[in-house]
């Protein structure tokens, strides 16, 4: 019952003009275990598929033999770099399901570990798409530096630097550590000094922008239609931002804009993730000032024997990396029925041959670089 | 002018590096293992079983309730309950585990055993330097190497140990305040049952 | 948003022989979706996603459900003549509910800026009828999700224009995400610490030597 196997190459001429190449799994410039089949004509890309699956794990079939809360620990595991939105999407969701009511103190520990969050993904993803590019160890050392810090202030808040678990259905699962919100007022209002060093170390690089500019175009309507959100999809052009949308959590209470980029090219998605950057700081020193007291979590909320009532909910955030979502369909026992995610990494992938057809096989690792995947998503 | 860019970028990294000679703030690295960093007071890395007293297997707060094993994420804890009940530290009958294991290859780190347990039995560690050889047995703890005495968890997690303290201080005072007012009630029905029943029409 | 009523109503007028029912979800998320039927499911997503109203122009999830063969219990109030005097009985109402696939659609809209629009539509059976039309056409977004649903639920998508596995390697037999999916003994070819997997293999061995 399987479909035809897919004639994956077109059929390479009598003197062999086309090339394939294997990219990957093993490649360092793949961010972990992604091949791409690329054929090639000279060092045009003719066709080109992402192969993908090797760190599948079923993670929907694990969460629905597990009960609700037992499958927190796992959204770490999805984009093991956000954490924290990844169990804030997942808490959203269930909050959705149940009725579940977040106190306001949630909402803003929620909002500051969410825009933490963005900034190191957005802070990495520059340092690692300069690395793909042979900018080696200059630029990923200075992210991780900044990333250290936020890292740093996770553990002391949650225990754990990237594995947070930290979210729980109608709040969070510890209140903040004494002084906590003084370092992150530190590291907040530290941060934009460090984009400023970033930006003069990069953005005006003519080595960067002759690699960058122009390749890779996204063009609007199809970035509407291929389901692309996150940074790509501004970047080219299309102000869809769930912040602003959905105003889901406390969003709607403070200042901040969305950057759009206007040619879709790598240059702008890269530009568009430093200027967010500069916004997710703005949110940040807002929040960390107005942060109320009180409690944390929904009295409602049960940590054992948690059955919400059937039905179903779809719940999304706006993630690093694009929009993450959870559908949860429920049948009134401890286990979820059907679990979903909704990961943006896979779903920004879709038009990969699209941005990559035509230009050289060493702009295909630039373009997948912008793209910014974790496999970890990707795969589930 | 063509250039301009990659020297502004330079000067940056050349600031960075002359910086790391003078301002601590550009010289992050630690020398690992010479050097530590102080270890974070929430830092949790896999469980252990906290025993009060000085027997690390008559002092076991676990009563072998098996709700962390049920609620383990990886199903990494594996119980035995005992069959009969054993005296305490404190000499009160209580159910113990007769095996507990964990398999510290397979624990994710997720503290929802330590969350989920309504006796403060167990607690998360700090200890970090585990690695082993023996692939199989060398990672599977048995309660003999997961008992560790509540000194050493008020060590690592003062605050949190400080609170969990008060809180057993707490609901033992409460439960002998109550042992002491259901036995008071005790011998005054004794007495009242011994005293003449009063007459009624 | 205009209500989902409305959207029936003027979708079943502008797609003749459509027919839309709406499933109601009592949760507290208040989502409730609307049933498609598979001829004309296509057109109905075309016209979501062209008409000027809605313009659901993005779909931002597809996924699969399973449902296997189940039987439904439902306790239900009868009046009924006991001894003469009519009463009210409970009963239980056994229902057998025939196993079919399911596959589910968010939509929302990026102009607009509304949504969510769920849509679902369901195979006959879950095993040689698993056909639906694809989606792919009306949204590119689907493709890749809709060959996660083919690779872990056995839905076939007529119309998908590439679809092959892709979580799972092309030689693996059977659908992991379905109910009644029998998981292997190991996914490793090594020994693991896990008795449990070990006795699994044994007791698996034992029988292949008997028989």
């Amino acid at each position: 019952m399987p479909p035809k196997n897919f004639e994956l190459l077109p059929k390479a001429g009598a003197e062999g003009d086309f090339l394939e190449v294997a990219m990957g799994p093993q490649h360092p410039s793949t961010h972990g275990v992604f091949r791409m089949d690329v054929v090639l004509d000279g060092e045009r890309v003719v066709k080109l598929k992402p192969v993908f699956g090797y760190l599948h794990r079923n993670h929907e079939k694990i969460a629905e033999n597990t009960t609700y809360l037992g499958s927190m620990p796992y959204t770490d595991r999805l984009d093991y770099f956000c954490s924290m939105t990844n169990n804030w999407a997942y808490a959203l969701s269930i909050e959705k399901l149940a009725g579940l009511a977040v106190p306001e103190r949630a909402e803003y520990i929620r909002v500051i570990t969410g825009e933490l969050t963005r900034l190191l993904n957005h802070s990495c993803l520059i340092g690692f798409l300069l690395q793909d590019m042979g900018a080696l160890g200059t630029p990923v050392m200075y992210a991780f530096r900044e990333r250290e810090k936020i890292l740093d202030l996770f553990e002391s808040l949650s225990g754990s630097r990237m594995m947070c678990n930290y979210m729980r259905f109608g709040g969070c699962r510890c209140d903040l550590p004494a002084g906590w919100i003084e370092e992150a007022k530190q590291v907040a209002d530290n941060f934009p000094r460090f984009l400023d060093e970033f930006e003069k170390l990069l953005c005006e690089n003519e080595i960067l922008m002759a690699r960058t500019q122009g390749v890779g175009v996204l063009p609007k309507e199809l970035a509407i239609n291929a389901g692309v959100t996150g940074p790509m999809l501004r970047a080219s052009g299309v102000n869809y931002d769930i912040r602003k949308v959905d105003k889901y959590g406390i969003y709607d209470r403070f200042q901040f804009r969305v950057p759009l980029g206007d040619h879709g090219d790598t240059y702008d998605r890269f530009m568009i993730r430093v200027l967010e950057m500069h916004e997710s700081a703005k949110i940040l020193q807002q929040a960390l000032k107005d942060i109320p007291s009180g409690p944390i979590i929904d009295p409602k909320a049960k940590l054992r024997g948690f059955r919400p009532k059937a039905g179903e909910a779809y719940g999304r955030i706006e993630a690093p990396k694009g929009e993450l979502g959870f559908y949860v369909i429920s049948d009134g026992s401890p286990n979820p029925y059907r679990y979903r995610v909704r990961p943006p990494s896979l779903i920004n992938l879709t038009i990969l041959e699209d941005m990559c057809l035509g230009n050289m096989v060493a702009d295909v690792v630039v373009i997948l670089g912008s793209v910014d995947i974790v496999l970890g998503e990707v795969d589930r | 002018m063509l250039g301009e860019g990659i020297i502004k970028g330079m000067v940056e990294t050349a600031k960075n590096f002359v910086g790391s000679y003078v301002d601590d703030e550009r010289l992050t690295t630690v020398q690992y293992p010479e050097e530590r960093i102080p270890p974070k007071e929430a830092a949790r890395n896999f469980p252990f079983l906290v025993f009060d007293g000085d027997d690390p297997m008559a002092g076991l707060r676990c009563v072998a309730c098996l709700i962390c094993e049920k609620e383990c994420p990886p199903q990494c804890i594996y119980i035995v309950k005992d069959t009969a009940k054993k005296p305490d530290h404190t000499g009160k009958m209580q159910f113990q585990p007769k095996v507990f294991d964990i398999d510290i290859s397979v624990c994710m780190s997720c503290q929802i055993c330590v969350e989920v347990c309504p006796f403060e039995a167990i607690k998360m560690d700090t200890e970090f330097e585990l690695s082993n050889t023996d692939r199989f047995g060398g990672l599977l703890f048995d309660k003999h190497k997961l008992a560790k005495s509540n000194e050493h968890y008020r060590k690592i997690h003062p605050t949190e140990a400080a609170e969990v303290d008060a809180r057993l201080a707490a609901e033992k005072a409460k439960a002998e305040a109550k042992a002491k007012a259901d036995a008071e009630a005790k011998t005054k029905a004794v007495a009242a049952k011994s005293a003449p029943a009063p007459l009624t029409a | 948003m205009e209500a989902l009523e409305q959207i029936k109503s003027r979708v079943e007028a502008a797609v003749s022989g459509a027919k839309l029912e709406i499933i109601r979800n009592d949760s507290p998320s208040g989502q409730h979706s609307l049933l498609l039927d598979n001829a004309h499911a296509l057109a109905v997503a075309k016209f979501l996603r062209d008409d000027a109203e809605l313009r659901l122009d993005y779909c931002a999830n597809a996924t699969g459900v399973d449902w296997p063969e189940a039987e439904l219990t439902e306790k239900i109030r009868v009046k009924k003549i006991v001894d003469g005097v009519e009463k009210e009985v409970e009963e239980v109402k056994k229902t057998l509910r025939p196993g079919y696939l399911e596959a589910v659609y968010h939509l929302y809209s990026m102009e607009k800026k509304h949504g969510p629009v769920i849509l679902r539509f369901r195979t006959e059976n879950r095993t040689d009828k698993n056909h639906l039309p694809s989606l792919t056409p009306a949204w590119r977004s689907a493709e890749f999700q809709e060959r996660e649903i083919f690779d872990l639920y056995g839905i076939v998508f007529d119309g998908h224009p590439d679809l092959r596995r892709i979580l799972m390697w092309d030689e693996f037999k059977d659908f992991p995400m379905r109910k009644d999916y029998v998981e292997p003994d190991d996914y490793e070819y090594e020994p693991t610490p896990h008795d449990e997997v070990l006795e699994k293999v044994k007791q698996h061995q034992a029988e292949e030597v008997k028989a």
